[in-house]
């Protein structure tokens, strides 16, 4: 019996629940979405001055405001950071808890966009006034998908930690995650930059 | 409560369209009852639909690329058809919106239904028994892939019947494709088509990568593995730098037709201009996704019948790594006439020229395979010799449209129309049909009609140029692509011909079918038992015809290039020894359920209809994260049962020795 066990752990190494390889595979996942963000942000570079008569970004963007988004934003890439030190631990609850801080972080940046994109309809300046204005809310509006998208994933990996414990698959599945959760920072960081503050200048 | 969709959606009128849906519904029914008479829908569900096998996902693959081939010819035997009749003062048979609508779609079918379909199954069913695998590296991803792309192939078929298909060109350039010109739902068919089967398309891509770079058999080196396997590695990488984009364009194009948006359209500040720019910067990698593989089959093929290891295998790497990167920096040669000045123009113009060197190092290295071997010529062979002096011509014509002044002269003409052809049927046509008389055997256990594969051949051959050589005089000659309807006399008889020409194919693709039909039929007398019925080269001939669905009882250890050639020949190629349980995944239905939400999805979208929209993205996501707590996706084959079916197998060899 114990020889059995043996080969399929050699097995398994050798073939299949090779945690290694869903990473690999995910990065490149990461690596084509973020050629969807690089058409999107062309785009935005090629559109951000066909203001068609209507506001421009500089009229628009309220920095103090965005910079608190992105602050949100930043301090829950700075939680997930606890779950997978606690998850390195091997410490079922703290990874719960850290990734429910996540989660208030990321609907807190969400809650912010759907607010600044409500005044923004509400003022006149909806995606439908300019080509700038569709390019920015598309740019923007996607990174938002993505976020809500993360945020469904934490809450399913939330109850997945709690209900199957931290084996494997929980593990793989966090690893990824949090990949996923920290690109979205990155793509952020850079429509904070390319979008926001080249906007007001 | 049903959007856009009423009952006048359906096109009562066109017999042409309820003939075709009759003959269409009357085989359906056929079909499904002959299915339900010999009690064939368990096995169909419980062998195929919910199969995770990349074997039996590559069949079906290419089952529907054999399926939509008949389709989109139709289509192009119908528009020649026209265009040999409308000359002059007769108007044809078919009224410019139906003809606008065919000619759409046509390419898209052929690029996206038919060429993907065949290529993605080919590398489903060789890729992994080339490496020594024992399947992909995401087999539940590879099966949800195939059923996505299902889905794209159901709505362009149901776009035929309910409401209509694009009329704007395969690649829908606005502003003509933006709502103001194209109002009815034929656009958003084509757009959730092709977001769907590109989804799955990425997908795929993702998963050989990463089946490629990390399930290789043990000791197998990057510059040990077969040609095929390279030209797949780069197809597929190809894929995952270029589909984002497409994805990206398409629903920009969606924004602007559904959120009034103005990315493209002519008032607000849009800039149709970007579309062009985007969709080629995925149109042109996509060219050599197809071509790639094809490549890579035919080194396969011209290697194993000459007899001899492939001439300069490391400058095959090397040229097809090189015509991966170069792919992406050509785009601009579709569209010259923009008017992007002549340094840009310039450098795109030799970027085009310079493309086409690695391809003809590939040429010279298949000539030099070829000579002083011993080759025997076989139906492969003979797609392999038309494909090289076919596709020699067409990139020849390839690159003079590269000299931006000579292309301000054929843009959009039939030149242009005919150096595609020339190059896409002479390459990946002859390619997928050479690749599946090649490997079939392998696939199925037996091998296909010699006979009927060359007749096959000789009409294809024969009627390609028929069809496409005039086709290059109509283009020197001034004559515009996509006409319904000409005035100008002297082209007519070039039309007749490339009419006669289209004829001749069809008697090539009617030869194609009855090779599969008589196969079939003789299949006892033609069972491949030993498994390597062509003398092979590669892993994928040291496994059986079918492979076992493990495909490798032992994973070989590999020392060479050339592994099982040098195994062959210095008689060790028969493995026995001790048999281990083997780790395979369990077969889902997830897939085939996932693609059925996203036709609901896909569909309501397209007729507006938003509450069925909304059930289907709710049955994706919710049945993703249903199949992600199912823990029970593998299990073990016991080595007692490894063992009965390696020992038949190897009676049976022993029987043909």
């Amino acid at each position: 019996m114990s020889t059995t066990v043996a080969t399929h752990i050699h097995d398994a190494h050798a073939h299949h629940d090779d945690g290694s390889k869903t990473l690999l595979g995910f990065w490149i996942y990461l690596m084509s979405d973020c050629l969807i963000f690089s058409v999107l942000f062309a785009t935005f570079g090629v559109l951000a001055a066909n203001t068609a008569g209507g506001p421009s970004g500089k009229e628009l963007f309220e920095l103090p405001y965005v910079f608190g988004e992105t602050m949100l934003l930043l301090i829950s890439s700075f939680t997930f950071g606890g779950a997978m030190l606690a998850m390195n631990a091997g410490r079922k609850n703290q990874v719960v808890a850290w990734l429910l801080v996540t989660f208030v972080f990321g609907a807190g940046f969400i809650g912010m966009e759907l607010y600044e994109f409500a005044k923004l309809i509400h003022e006149g300046a909806g995606p439908n006034r300019s080509a700038f204005l569709s390019a920015y809310f598309t740019l923007v509006g996607t990174h938002g998908l993505h976020v809500t998208c993360g945020l469904i994933w934490i809450l399913i990996m939330t109850h997945m930690v709690a209900r199957f414990g931290l084996d494997g698959v929980v593990k793989r599945r966090l690893s990824c995650l949090s990949l996923f959760w920290h690109f979205l920072d990155l793509v952020w960081i850079c429509v904070f930059t390319f979008v926001y503050l080249r906007g007001v200048l | 409560m049903f959007g856009k969709l009423s009952l006048d959606a359906v096109p009562y009128h066109e017999p042409i369209i309820m003939g075709t849906l009759a003959i269409i519904v009357l085989g359906g029914i056929a079909v499904l009852a002959a299915i339900t008479r010999y009690g064939k829908w368990g096995y169909l569900w419980k062998e195929w639909f919910t199969s995770v096998d990349h074997k039996r996902i590559g069949v079906m693959y290419i089952i529907m690329a054999l399926v939509m081939l008949l389709r989109g010819f139709a289509d192009a035997i119908m528009m020649r058809l026209q265009q040999a009749l409308a000359s002059n003062d007769a108007a044809g048979y078919l009224p410019p919106h139906h003809y606008d609508q065919i000619f759409t779609a046509h390419g898209v079918i052929m690029i996206f239904f038919m060429a993907m379909p065949f290529i993605i199954g080919l590398m489903n069913i060789i890729v992994p028994l080339q490496i020594g695998a024992r399947d992909v590296a995401y087999p539940f991803l590879n099966s949800l892939s195939f059923w996505l792309s299902a889905v794209g192939v159901i709505l362009i078929m149901l776009s035929m019947f309910v409401g209509d298909f694009a009329a704007t060109g395969w690649l829908a350039y606005p502003p003509l494709s933006e709502l103001g010109y194209s109002p009815t739902v034929g656009v958003d068919y084509y757009i959730w088509a092709l977001q769907i089967s590109g989804l799955g398309t990425t997908l795929t891509g993702i998963n050989f990568i990463v089946t490629i770079l990390r399930m290789r058999a043990p000791g197998m080196s990057l510059m040990q593995m077969p040609v095929f396997t390279w030209t797949a590695l780069v197809a597929n990488v190809l894929i995952v730098a270029a589909f984002p984009v497409l994805t990206a364009t398409l629903a920009l194009l969606t924004a602007d037709r559904y959120l009034d948006m103005h990315f493209f359209t002519n008032e607000l500040g849009g800039n149709a201009m970007m579309y062009i720019n985007l969709i080629w910067v995925w149109g042109h990698p996509e060219v050599y996704i197809l071509i790639l593989p094809c490549f890579g089959a035919f080194s396969e093929i011209i290697s194993t019948f000459s007899g001899k290891p492939l001439f300069g295998y490391k400058s095959m790497v090397y040229a097809t790594v090189s015509i991966g990167v170069l792919s992406f920096m050509v785009w601009l040669h579709h569209f010259f006439t923009m008017g992007s000045g002549a340094n840009v123009n310039a450098f795109f113009g030799i970027m085009t020229m310079i493309i086409s060197v690695p391809t003809g190092v590939k040429l010279f290295n298949w000539l030099f395979t070829m000579y002083r071997g011993r080759i025997r010529f076989t139906a492969p062979v003979y797609w392999t010799i038309g494909f090289m002096v076919t596709f020699v011509i067409g990139g020849v014509t390839g690159v003079l449209m590269a000299v931006p002044a000579a292309d301000f002269v054929l843009h959009n003409s039939l030149f242009l129309i005919a150096h595609f052809h020339n190059v896409i049927i002479g390459g990946v046509v002859f390619g997928c049909i050479a690749a599946m008389n090649f490997w079939f055997p392998k696939a199925f256990g037996f091998t296909l009609n010699e006979k009927l594969g060359k007749a096959s051949f000789w009409c294809w051959l024969v009627g390609f140029y028929l069809a496409f050589m005039p086709v290059y005089v109509l283009g020197f000659k001034g004559m515009t692509r996509r006409m319904n309807h000409y005035a100008n006399p002297e082209w007519h008889p070039y039309l007749v011909v490339a009419f006669i020409g289209a004829v001749v194919i069809m008697a090539g693709i009617a030869l194609t079918v009855l090779q599969l039909a008589v196969s079939i039929k003789d299949r006892k007398k033609n069972l491949d038992l030993t498994g390597d019925p062509w003398g092979g080269r590669t892993l994928e001939w040291s496994t059986s015809s079918p492979p076992p669905f493990y495909n490798f009882a032992h994973v070989p250890k590999i020392t060479s290039l050339e592994h099982y050639w040098d195994e062959k020949e210095s008689g060790k190629a028969a493995q026995v020894g001790r048999y281990e349980d083997i780790h395979m995944p369990r077969n889902t239905g997830a897939g085939v359920i996932i693609a059925g939400f996203g036709f609901l999805l896909t569909f309501g979208l397209v007729w507006h209809i938003w509450w069925l929209a909304i059930i289907g993205l709710a049955g994706m996501i919710g049945t993703f994260i249903a199949r992600s707590y199912d823990r029970d996706v593998d299990y073990y084959v016991s080595a007692k049962e490894v063992e009965r079916i390696e020992s038949a197998h190897f009676t049976q060899m022993k029987e043909v020795a």
